[in-house]
């Protein structure tokens, strides 16, 4: 099957590649750009570990074919951390409120939390959690990965975080 | 999971696409969002030869108004939906059956023209455009033409679309002021197909059902409008007795399959529920 040229602007990079019309997008991120930060868990659109945003929206790059993403300007995990270097809040947040465990679904929450702060500031635990419903995970109960994500709101609003009373 | 080889087709005009379509043939499919036929196409349940894909059609997408109908391209997300003001205000029951389609991501990507056109007795949108009273506009290789709701739903996967045809614009009449709406749906998680929902539209005079309107989900191979369980309610004050009758008349036209959500039986009792509850819902809502 013949391939086709693309370009897309990645973290703020241009990159290019030859790809088959069947590439799927989460393939072309991993396998020809190298970044392995995203991550395939089920394959059929469920889990949300392939999550990365694509022109202001969060999308399952398993279920997308890289050709479709021609032109298109995408964030991944690698691109989270704040210009110097340093975790940004909702990296953070992960680290600081043991927003993880075995860290699979870790870079799809964090892609999915950074589009919902954007759009919803400042969300109930209630809107999170609706917010994260497209990503699952299996060890931490979400518990702590929501509170990671209030961390991240309180901190980019620039309050105190305080925890709920357990 | 890698899907099978295909060409990809990216035409900037519908009739363009059609003309595409047409050509191709049975081995070329339309790709409108995607989350329906990717994972098909990774399970290798459909090989498509040609895919289309529609998102190079800048008319495709969009929320407009022709007269008292609110025209919304096929192209549009359900995420374009729960962002607009209008269809919150003026069909809100669009903006809460939205919501509870999938997740967060499948709705940046997923658009009402796949939703209603792919015939998956499991999608939402169809029963709701059923009760609404709906029209979509095929465009082909004949030209255009509009069909009703009502009349497009043949089978599981079976519509009114003939070969080289293209879904490209829903049109709903904008319900009554002051109407009463409820989708009621019930689901094992969120992200999960109905084991059965219904939907309702009614107007309230006087403390009494003025009319009414009722929508089924995932409770037979086709999406229902349960005419006689809508019936039984006019006049009503929504009592007991014409809760249990428009829940008995609903059930009568069911026809599940019976899956990993429940026996027929099972199916059947809950969609009965549903009814119930979306009338008493939307009653409430009613003004």
């Amino acid at each position: 099957m013949a391939k086709t040229h693309v370009t897309m602007k990645v973290n703020g990079a241009e990159v290019e590649g030859l790809v088959e019309p069947r590439t799927l997008l989460v393939h072309f991120i991993r396998e020809s750009l190298g970044m392995t930060g995203t991550h395939i868990g089920c394959e059929t659109t469920h889990c949300g570990a392939c999550t990365v945003d694509i022109d202001g929206m969060s999308v399952k790059s398993c279920t997308m074919f890289a050709v479709q993403a021609q032109g298109s300007d995408i964030t991944t995990v690698e691109g989270m951390a704040n210009a110097d270097g340093s975790l940004s809040a909702l990296q953070e947040g992960f680290r600081m409120m043991h927003g993880l465990q075995c860290g699979f679904c870790t870079p799809g929450m964090i892609m999915r939390a950074h589009r919902l702060l954007k759009e919803n500031p400042s969300p109930s635990e209630e809107e999170i959690r609706m917010g994260i419903s497209g990503n699952i995970c299996r060890c931490t109960g979400y518990q702590n990965i929501v509170r990671a994500i209030q961390y991240a709101a309180a901190k980019l609003n620039g309050i105190e975080f305080k925890e709920a009373a357990e | 999971m890698i899907p099978g080889a295909f060409s990809y087709h990216r035409p900037a005009s519908v009739a363009d696409a059609v003309k595409l379509l047409s050509d191709l043939g049975e081995d070329a499919r339309p790709l409108a969002g995607g989350h329906s036929l990717v994972p098909m196409m990774k399970l290798r349940l459909a090989s498509p030869a040609h895919l289309v894909d529609l998102h190079g059609i800048a008319g495709l997408k969009g929320i407009g108004r022709d007269g008292n109908s609110l025209v919304i391209g096929a192209m549009t997300t359900q995420h374009d939906l729960l962002a607009s003001d209008d269809v919150a205000r003026s069909v809100p029951i669009l903006h809460e059956a939205a919501l509870l389609i999938a997740d967060p991501q499948v709705r940046y990507r997923g658009t009402i023209g796949g939703n209603v056109a792919n015939g998956d007795p499991g999608n939402d949108m169809p029963a709701l455009m059923l009760t609404l009273g709906a029209t979509y506009r095929l465009e082909g290789p004949n030209g255009a033409r509009e069909v009703k709701a009502a009349d497009f739903y043949q089978g599981a996967y079976f519509t009114a679309l003939e070969p080289g045809e293209i879904l490209t614009a829903v049109s709903i009449p904008v319900p009554a002021p002051g109407h009463g709406y409820a989708y009621e749906k019930l689901k094992r998680k969120v992200g999960d197909y109905a084991t059965a929902a219904a939907a309702v539209v009614l107007t309230m005079a006087s403390g009494k059902v003025a009319s009414c309107a009722i929508g089924l989900t995932n409770v037979h191979e086709t999406p229902l409008l349960a005419t006689a369980a809508a019936q039984a309610v006019i006049g009503t004050s929504l009592d007991a007795a014409a809760l249990k009758n428009a829940a008995a008349a609903a059930e009568a036209i069911m026809a599940p399959a019976a899956d990993t959500r429940g026996p027929v039986e099972y199916r059947k009792h809950v969609g009965g529920i549903m009814v119930a509850r979306a009338l008493q819902r939307a009653a409430s809502r009613a003004r």
